[in-house]
């Protein structure tokens, strides 16, 4: 190594260090904490804070709440990627042929995206109103109660959920689709290929690597998801739509349990960072990370 | 594609307004909001009418003077600026280091922060709440602004560090050979190349910043910090839900992140490729 090597080096760590510093503090030093914290029964109202091993652990795995949420959170998160994806999908081969109208069609489907979700969710609170709710309107005027019925307030929040992410996929699709040359549908065209082949044999084999991305990206996020639920049905009806993230949090500061909400905090970000993992070996495999 | 070219142009524009007729229908929760913080506070709970008989900017008056909602919007653009200059200085350099020079580890260090962009909130907050209360910082935009550093420096590193690799490093060469030095090739080299992919990462860590509840909702406690998706969560209504207020209140949140995607579209849409894929 020569000198100037050696500057250089010292030069990039003095410039990585202040964000490191602070990453570490803000991220690795709360996620040991956060492991130490599941390990204790820690209920600060009644002073009590001792080291308990697994025993948070134990709780949860025979709690019928904590499983109810997992299965929630589960359900939550498949449901809403695959619609989002089957609709990102359609909604980014809509897109392709535009021309003028693309910056306008754009804009129109990226509102939903920049929206608070917290203002999602008040405003689906508002389109769900039994009496005065546009969706029962649309619908004829019935008057279902989507957020106050157990059978029904799963699906509607899935409903709200998807609305406001499916517009990401389809802009990743959409930029995967323009990034195929053209001549790879001319030559299809001249072979006298159905449009039902092209879409099949091409476009989609075409998409799988990006689609692969969106679907990983999307779950990261619906599994760790917490403003929608919390604001839209704050986990309810009898329990059907709290999730890992809601039922944490309702341990952490309204039961006061500390200990016993980092542990199921711990959950979360355990599978997390299952799904993280996977991501990031499609992106390395992809070429993406160096 | 094979009959959209050969249409003629009319059809092939038809084709164009029936795709945008059909994301605006899909934007319709949106427009009815707008709508609903429009009509008057008696025709709110009965439909039919579609329309209403007149609009009304009551909601808002109401939501201005009474309500912490201007308090709120103040502490959000307050503590969304600060993440975002704290992200960008802290980000660059790092950033930079990660690009160009032979830091060791590379490859870890880089996994590390797309890790960090994938940490759940939820996992963190009870660990960032003892800290800080510890630090005396609850009910501050120091805490919101520590807290949403957590998920706004991986991203900015990890967007910039991709910008930063796209642009050839000869053009820096050739500016150490003319004697300048590493921060002025930076500044009259680099950046003005950089500008758009700092405008990107500066775009999504505001608007991330923006929208962020779990930290807002969790270290706040009164109207001197919170922000305003939490101020929304918490809308007070006395007897019945104040659905006018919420829809005018709604509407103000949304306003400034809609206001910059209308005039940064094309920095957003470069962000948000960027930070899922690199091409």
């Amino acid at each position: 190594m020569t000198a100037r090597q050696r500057a250089e080096r010292r030069e990039g760590l003095l410039y990585l260090a202040p964000a490191l510093l602070v990453l570490g503090a803000l991220t690795v030093y709360p996620s040991l904490w956060v492991i130490w914290l599941s390990l204790q029964r820690r209920i600060p109202i009644f002073g009590i804070e001792r080291f308990e091993g697994v025993g948070n652990y134990r709780f949860l795995a025979a709690d019928p709440r904590f499983w109810n949420a997992v299965e929630v959170t589960l359900v939550f998160a498949i449901a809403s990627v695959a619609l989002e994806v089957l609709l990102g999908v359609a909604v980014a081969l809509a897109l392709r042929g535009l021309g003028p109208l693309r910056r306008l069609a754009l804009a129109l489907l990226l509102l939903p995206w920049v929206l608070p979700a917290v203002v999602t969710a008040k405003m689906f609170e508002w389109l769900y109103h039994p009496s005065a709710g546009l969706v029962n309107f649309a619908l004829g005027g019935r008057e279902i109660n989507w957020l106050g019925d157990p059978g029904l307030a799963l699906p509607a929040l899935i409903a709200a959920d998807v609305w406001r992410t499916m517009p990401f996929v389809a802009l990743l699709c959409y930029a995967r689709l323009l990034g195929i040359p053209p001549d790879v549908y001319e030559a299809a065209q001249v072979d006298g290929a159905p449009r039902l082949a092209i879409l099949t044999r091409i476009t989609l084999p075409l998409l799988r690597p990006i689609l692969l991305v969106a679907i990983l990206f999307r779950a990261l996020d619906a599994l760790r998801a917490f403003d929608v639920m919390f604001v839209l049905t704050g986990g309810g009806p009898a329990g059907t739509t709290e999730t890992l993230t809601v039922y944490a949090y309702r341990t952490l500061f309204q039961m006061l349990q500390l200990g016993l909400g980092s542990a199921v905090g711990v959950v979360v970000f355990a599978l997390v960072m299952v799904v993280a993992w996977a991501y990031l070996r499609t992106l390395s495999r992809q070429g993406v990370i160096a | 594609m094979r009959a959209a070219r050969r249409a003629p142009g009319a059809r092939r524009l038809a084709g164009e307004l029936v795709v945008v007729a059909l994301l605006a229908l899909y934007a319709v929760p949106v427009f009815w909001q707008v709508l609903t913080s429009l009509r008057p506070e008696a025709e709110l709970l009965t439909l039919p009418p579609l329309l209403p008989s007149r609009l009304t900017w009551e909601h808002y008056r109401v939501v201005l003077a009474q309500s912490v909602m201007p308090r709120a919007l103040l502490n959000s653009l307050g503590v969304s600026l600060c993440t975002t200059a704290l992200a960008i200085a802290l980000g660059v350099p790092a950033a930079y280091a990660l690009a160009r020079l032979p830091v060791p580890a590379r490859g870890a260090l880089m996994l590390a922060i797309v890790a960090g962009t994938a940490f759940p909130q939820i996992a963190t907050v009870s660990p960032l709440y003892l800290l800080m209360r510890a630090l005396g910082l609850r009910d501050t935009w120091t805490a919101l602004v520590i807290a949403n550093a957590s998920f706004a420096l991986p991203l900015v590193i990890w967007l910039l560090a991709g910008f930063l690799r796209e642009i050839p490093p000869q053009l820096e060469e050739a500016g150490g050979l003319d004697g300048a030095g590493r921060v002025a090739t930076f500044r009259w080299i680099l950046l003005p190349l950089l500008a758009p992919g700092l405008a990107s990462a500066a775009l999504l860590t505001f608007l991330f910043s923006w929208n962020e509840f779990l930290f807002a909702y969790t270290f706040t406690a009164t109207e001197a910090s919170r922000t305003v998706p939490v101020a929304l969560a918490l809308f007070p209504g006395v007897f019945e839900v104040p659905w006018g207020d919420i829809a005018a209140a709604s509407v103000m949140a949304s306003l400034p992140p809609i206001a910059l995607v209308v005039v940064l579209q094309r920095f957003l849409v470069r962000g948000l490729l960027a930070g899922a894929l690199r091409e």
